[in-house]
């Protein structure tokens, strides 16, 4: 790794300093921008006892659904974790934690943790049990939370074309939460479908600026697609 | 006769306007798309970051890189917008859609909502509703009545854990439809056939009934 050149060989070094124990952000909106190669690389590393944020959690046996298989992850912060049978049988016999956390929260944590916000008020889940042992305070007459921002050790991300600067385009509604987890890891890791030369990437149209990528590293994706809908 | 899945969804599209961002729930809520008046330009929004979402895509054409809110393949109209999940709930919570529509299990004479969770039994997650619920100020409710063993969903509180509280000011059923003012359900519409006193039967929240109730207009 030379200057900016943030291109790693390896999926093996791609999560080089992924410790049993830490917490990991992950893109991702069900299986659409899931960074599918990199979750692949933690369940054959066999690190355990993870702290996963991301929106859902994977499908039996795709996404992150496959570090269920073995135990992997202790804890979970997502909004919607409906599409997984394994899961809802670990949670059910307390063998993982979840946190559910409404959508727009969970976003605007990773964006306020990546831009270095602790925290932020919001009206969402006002008088719901997301409430719960949280600081309310009132402005303008409205009752809002105070919502805890949220960063990790890594973040893992999908994206879709990358220079060696780390500089990132992402396709379509591929892009979700992928941004925000990529401001939010100590090392945020992005796998891309395409590493292009540099240059060849409009500074006016990049998504996630090289600051907040430390590695990059080109993979090939299955994007399973979760509910085939087809013009009848 | 109870309003069928379309009907009610025909009748929420008459709340349409030109013009209108509009968020549309899964269930019911979707098929709202189908009956937006002929002539009106409407842009939906989808929460994982798209404005502007089209038709589902033709057979052989789904992309996995572009999805609604269910999950379903779906295509971009043309004027269309895709951002990130933080820019879509700015939309939301900063109050920019003119129109939200969602399934709920209850609703109350408060107008609060329970639609994400049955303790001990469904704890999937709430997605985006308690976002949707706390950012829009026009949000149509869409559910049944009553359940299939005939208990009322419209009630003085809510069983249910909370989605929102004092949110809901609209509810349309397969049976009527609702505004929710002061701390009582007042009725505006009956489906067509349906009487009066049945929905008075199936409504446990207080509920007042106008001299004239008039029966819903669809076109």
């Amino acid at each position: 790794m030379a200057g900016f050149d943030k291109r790693v060989a390896s999926y093996e070094e791609a999560l080089a300093g992924l410790k049993d124990g830490m917490t990991v952000i992950s893109g991702g909106f069900g299986l659409c921008g899931i960074p599918e190669n990199l979750i692949n690389e933690i369940k054959r590393q066999g690190i355990r006892d993870l702290t996963v944020v991301s929106n859902n959690c994977g499908v039996d046996g795709f996404g992150l659904g496959v570090l269920l298989e073995d135990r992997q992850i202790s804890k979970v912060i997502a909004s919607y974790v409906g599409e997984n049978a394994l899961f809802e049988k670990q949670l059910l016999s307390g063998e993982i934690e979840v946190e559910l956390t409404p959508q727009g929260t969970l976003a605007e944590k990773m964006r306020a943790g990546g831009a270095g916000i602790p925290a932020f008020f919001t009206a969402t889940g006002v008088g719901t049990p997301v409430a719960d042992g949280k600081e309310t305070r009132e402005f303008k007459g409205r009752a809002y939370l105070m919502e805890e921002s949220i960063t990790g050790d890594f973040a893992i991300v999908k994206g879709w074309k990358a220079d060696h600067f780390g500089n990132v385009i992402y396709r379509h509604t591929a892009q979700n939460f992928n941004p925000l987890a990529a401001t939010a890891g100590k090392i945020t890791v992005v796998e891309v479908e395409e590493i292009v030369e540099p240059g060849e990437l409009d500074p006016t149209q990049i998504h996630t600026p090289g600051i907040y990528v430390d590695r990059i590293i080109c993979g090939t994706f299955e994007k399973r697609i979760e509910q085939l809908t087809e013009r009848s | 006769m109870a309003l069928s899945r379309e009907q009610m969804a025909q009748r929420v599209a008459r709340e349409m306007q030109d013009g209108f961002y509009v968020n549309l729930g899964i269930g019911i809520p979707t098929l709202v798309a189908n009956y937006i008046p002929e002539g009106m330009e409407v842009m939906l929004q989808s929460e994982n970051g798209l404005l502007g979402m089209g038709a589902f895509p033709r057979v052989g054409e789904a992309d996995a890189d572009m999805i609604n809110a269910g999950k379903q393949t779906v295509t971009a109209r043309t004027g269309a917008s895709i951002f990130s999940s933080a820019e879509s709930f700015a939309m939301i919570r900063g109050g920019h859609i003119d129109l939200t529509v969602l399934g709920a299990f209850e609703v109350d004479v408060h107008g609060n909502i329970a639609s994400w969770m049955i303790p001990g039994k469904m704890v999937k997650g709430m997605g985006g509703a308690m976002d949707l619920v706390a950012g829009a100020d026009n949000i149509i409710v869409t559910m049944t009545h009553a359940s299939k063993d005939g208990e009322s969903k419209l009630l003085s509180r809510c069983s249910l854990p909370l989605t929102g509280a004092g949110c809901i000011k609209r509810v349309l059923t397969d049976l009527a439809y609702l505004e929710i003012d002061n701390g009582a359900f007042i009725l505006k519409e009956r489906a067509p056939g349906v009487s009066v006193d049945e929905i008075i039967r199936k409504t446990a929240g207080k509920l007042i009934v106008p001299d004239h109730v008039p029966e819903m207009q669809f076109a």
